[in-house]
């Protein structure tokens, strides 16, 4: 047993807890929540008088007939259709409510609003990649506040399901066909401070997958960023534009870190589902198609075509990023890769400018006045048409 | 008191008059060969037997093997969680991810297809449906036979399975995963698929049986209750096992061949594959609690000494639900991308599964209205169900309805729902019949107050284990994580707690029954007072279980009953037919087929 155990008893926190205990988190988040946690506390409401009305019974019948000289038990009817009709129809209208009110809160799920702001939506072994209108791909999912957004999701794998608990939302990613989920972010997430322009954000709400999809499938979370009124426009804007003093690294790292790389991927050497990034830059590895040198060529068609030269010892399991990456996305994955091989060190450029501007990027002045020509949605303006197939 | 006069009156009947006391004629044990037996000739002798007692006395040791070996997976996955790190079952993170995602797999694969779907029928069934019937055996005793035999051959294939590369798609195979996962589906799929003849053997042979051996005088509204949620488990059995087999064969297709049955690359449709595997296994959900919910009605009115409360209700209630849980699978798959109608036709058929249920349980409590109630271990047990079941039950509610469902689906509140129906219902009510049915199937009896303590610690670490599972799955907690965020803690925490608790409490009740039979006292042959068939032959029973034809009378009338201190349980009283009492009873003489 590991020492965490011990470190972490359950005592010293009982009090605190069940002081603090509600059902829910995060109440209040979605416009459509309130109507699912009240259906809840109301089912709760009847199940727990059904239960007092059986057990109570069940406990008075043995505390006042319990076996003892002297007691014996007495001959009663057998049967009472009166009875078994009324056990069986009462009963029988509460179920009914229940289904009429879990019926109407269902369509309310199920059909989002015309003009709902539509975001794709692509699950893969294990990461979330969420595609904006205007072709921005963010590791996490962010969301104007007050308007309504609509999930179009799709797999590239196997199945998977998108859940945010907080929004009481869930539904199935599945290959081949798209699915639809919506929601209404109605505030922002307790520890965020709604001023989110960067990847290194903290906050938001919890996204999980719940739909088991193998080794990755507890670490396949992302986040829901809820931006302020006003924001969600220009931080869409931000995010295609990448800083020219930035470290491509740096860049390449954090991409790692987001877009479901470091699930299979270490970079401390040692072996996971893929080999390890550490150290192999420029060796000659032997693959399924021979002995070949890990270089730039290598590395971007093992991203967009992984099944093409499979190292040896290692299973052919990665799914394509054909689509998914753009070239400056993997040209930054490439410089985090050389930069894990300490032969590399000095040689690495320490911003975009040094190493010849971000690729396919313009400079910094022209791109934003591109990117404000693009098609930026705003939360007023609400519909904006997907541009970006996820099957692209 | 009138009673206390009746039973005093009996007592003195039959000191005026042991010949109207019925005792049943002592003969040798099923269990024991005739002495000179060599030691290989001995093991053909259960090997081979076509008794359908050792046969479910072997069932019975191969299931409790199948449970302990289910309940050790389930204890590498709750001690994986103690922590929020997937550290416990590997080196690296993603080994200790592996290693848990097989533990949940094969925990889950082997309680459901290996241990709870053969528990109560094909164990206790088979050991206590043809004594119930007064009969000497099944209709087939060679298919009962290849049935265990069947069992036998899939547990080898799980036991592979799980020696090889393991198996690490969820009990349920969903697709594409299974077909592209590396592990080993094919033995295990070839394992299920061998497990569900031996289930369909078992079904058809007590369909059978039911039908054309319930002795003279026994209509189908004198059976006991036993035999109604066995006989409605049997047709579920013979109806809805085929579907599964297909689905697997169509699997192995997709696996081995890909013929694109569920790829829809290929044309074929992954969620095509959850509609079939469901439409197996939500029967297969009352596969496991029919029969369970039969135990309760056996042993309710015996420990009440009262006739039970609506038998009719609770004869068609088990029939209404073998038929209604025909028709609600769709609501395993309320977030799948199933149609809305689809949706909202399986949520209105869901809820009124819930009825029949319900009557049952109303029907119980009446039974203990004014009853006699003696809590004895089986009767803990009944009662321990009714609380667990009542919850289980209950919180179906949340997830039949769709608006409420769409949160809690596939999180921890459904792990805490279906735990607290099949473990809290169908293990519970086992192990209350296993208890209840001890002494005739052994011949000894156990220790009443450790077997007591046994059952409370077992309810009372369920409770620990998995009433805080409900809280996670509100707050959010998706299943079948190796890992989760800090704020779980504190709850995975008491159930890992609960789980050790409910541990020592299984091998206790365990260790009571097994030192029973080496130093239990001498069973009489009705221990409990019950009126059923089975109690009318000798503890334990001779190989053709009747030595003389039992008499059939009420199976739930205990007027005639009297505690015998010299037997050390209790006797049945014959009327004075010389006093001109009417013959309420008569010689069971088996119908001819």
């Amino acid at each position: 047993m590991h020492g965490s155990m011990f470190e972490t008893s359950p005592l010293l926190p009982l009090a605190s807890r069940l002081f603090e205990f509600s059902w829910f988190r995060d109440s209040g988040a979605d416009k459509q929540a309130a109507q699912v946690d009240w259906l809840f506390y109301a089912i709760l409401w009847i199940c727990v008088a059904f239960f007092v009305l059986i057990i109570g019974a069940m406990v008075a019948f043995v505390a006042r007939y319990y076996a003892r000289p002297g007691h014996n038990a007495e001959h009663t009817p057998h049967h009472n259709n009166t009875l078994e009709a009324a056990w069986s129809i009462f009963p029988g209208f509460i179920v009914l409510w229940i289904f009429g009110a879990g019926f109407i809160g269902y369509l309310d799920l199920r059909n989002p609003p015309e003009n709902a702001y539509e975001i794709q939506v692509i699950a893969k072994k294990w990461n979330w990649s969420f595609v904006y209108p205007n072709g921005h791909i963010d590791a996490d999912l962010h969301v104007p506040i007050d308007t309504p957004v609509k999930l179009v999701m799709s797999s590239d794998d196997v199945l998977h399901s998108l859940y945010i608990p907080a929004f009481r939302v869930k539904m199935d990613c599945v290959p081949g066909r798209y699915s639809t989920l919506w929601f209404e972010a109605s505030k922002l997430a307790p520890e965020d401070d709604g001023d989110d322009v960067n990847w290194t954000d903290e906050g938001g709400f919890d996204l999980f997958c719940t739909e088991y999809c193998g080794q990755g499938h507890s670490s396949m979370m992302a986040k829901v960023i809820v931006h302020p009124s006003g924001t969600f426009g220009p931080w869409l804007e931000k995010a295609m534009v990448w800083p020219e003093d930035e470290s491509p690294a740096a860049r390449g790292e954090s991409l790692y870190k987001k877009r479901g790389c470091s699930q299979c991927h270490s970079v401390d050497g040692t072996s996971g589902t893929g080999p390890s990034f550490k150290g192999t830059y420029g060796t000659q590895q032997l693959t399924s198609a021979g002995e070949i040198k890990i270089d730039e060529n290598y590395l971007r068609e093992s991203i967009l075509n992984p099944m093409a030269k499979i190292r040896d010892g290692y299973k052919g399991v990665m799914p394509s990023y054909q689509g998914q990456l753009k070239d400056n996305e993997i040209a930054a994955l490439i410089w985090f890769h050389k930069s894990l091989n300490p032969e590399n060190a000095g040689t690495l450029p320490a911003t975009w400018t040094e190493a010849g501007g971000v690729p396919g990027q313009e400079t910094q002045g022209e791109a934003t006045s591109d990117a404000s020509t693009a098609p930026v949605p705003d939360p007023a303006a609400t519909d904006a048409p997907a541009d970006t197939d996820p099957k692209a | 008191m009138i009673s206390q006069s009746r039973e005093h009156s009996l007592l003195e009947a039959i000191a005026a008059d042991p010949s109207r006391k019925v005792t049943p004629p002592v003969g040798p044990s099923y269990l024991t060969n005739p002495p000179g037996t060599g030691f290989w000739q001995g093991v053909m002798s259960w090997v081979f037997t076509l008794d359908h007692k050792r046969i479910g006395v072997m069932y019975l040791c191969g299931i409790m093997f199948a449970f302990l070996l289910g309940g050790l997976q389930a204890g590498l996955v709750r001690f994986e969680l103690w922590d929020g790190t997937p550290n416990l079952l590997g080196q690296t993170e993603q080994q200790a991810q592996d290693a848990y995602n097989q533990a949940f797999t094969l925990h889950g694969a082997i309680m459901t297809f290996l241990f709870i779907i053969p528990s109560i029928p094909a164990a206790l069934g088979n050991i206590f449906l043809p004594m119930m019937l007064g009969a000497k055996d099944v209709a087939f005793p060679r298919m009962n036979l290849a049935s265990f035999h069947l069992w036998c051959g899939g547990a080898m294939f799980f036991v592979a399975t799980l020696l090889t590369t393991g198996l690490d798609t969820g009990w349920t195979f969903y697709t594409p995963y299974s077909t592209t996962t590396s592990t080993n589906v094919i033995l295990a799929t070839m394992g299920v698929f061998i497990l569900g003849f031996s289930s369909i053997f078992t079904g058809l042979n007590f369909v059978v049986t039911v039908n054309t051996m319930r002795p003279k005088g026994m209509t189908w509204f004198k059976m006991p209750l036993f035999l109604w949620g066995i006989y409605s488990t049997a047709i579920i059995q013979v109806l809805a096992t085929p579907v599964l087999a297909i689905t697997l064969v169509l699997l192995l297709c997709e696996r081995t061949m890909g013929i694109g049955i569920f790829d829809p690359a290929r044309g074929g449709d992954p969620v095509l594959y959850q509609h079939f595997f469901w439409f197996y296994s939500h029967p297969a959900v009352y596969i496991m609690i029919l029969p369970a919910m039969a135990i309760i009605s056996e042993v309710i009115p015996v420990f009440c000494r009262k006739h039970i409360f609506g038998y009719s209700f609770i004869a068609y209630s088990s029939v209404a639900i073998a038929l209604l849980g025909f028709l609600v699978w769709g609501h395993h798959m309320f977030t799948s991308t199933e149609s809305k109608l689809a949706a909202v036709i399986f949520s209105a058929l869901t809820f009124s599964v819930s009825i029949p249920s319900g009557i049952k349980v109303f029907n119980w409590l009446t039974t203990m209205y004014k009853g006699s109630i003696r809590l004895a271990t089986p009767m803990c047990y009944a009662l321990s169900f009714l609380f667990l079941f009542t919850i289980g039950g209950l919180t179906g509610l949340f997830l039949g309805a769709l608006a409420v469902d769409v949160h809690l689906h596939d999180t921890y509140f459904v792990v805490a729902h279906f735990h607290y129906v099949m473990m809290g219902g169908t293990l519970i009510a086992f192990l209350a019949g296993v208890h209840y049915w001890w002494p005739k199937a052994f011949g000894v009896m156990y220790n009443e107050l450790w077997a007591r303590v046994a059952c409370l610690l077992v309810f009372v670490g369920f409770n620990l284990t998995f009433f805080p599972q409900f809280i996670l799955g509100t707050q959010g907690m998706p299943r079948r994580y190796a890992g989760y965020k800090d704020e779980f803690q504190f709850f995975h925490q008491l159930s890992t707690s609960g789980f050790v608790v409910l541990g020592l409490g299984l091998f206790l009740a365990a260790g009571v029954l097994i030192a029973s039979l080496f130093n239990g006292r001498k069973a009489p042959a009705n221990p409990w007072g019950a009126a059923t068939l089975e109690w009318k032959c000798c503890s334990p029973p001779t190989h053709h279980n009747f030595i003389e034809q039992p008499w059939v009378g009420e199976p739930y009338v205990y007027d005639d009953f009297v505690f015998d201190p010299d037997e050390g349980g209790y006797v049945e009283v014959i009327p004075d037919l010389s006093r001109g009492a009417k013959p309420a009873k008569q010689p069971a003489e088996p119908t001819t087929v």
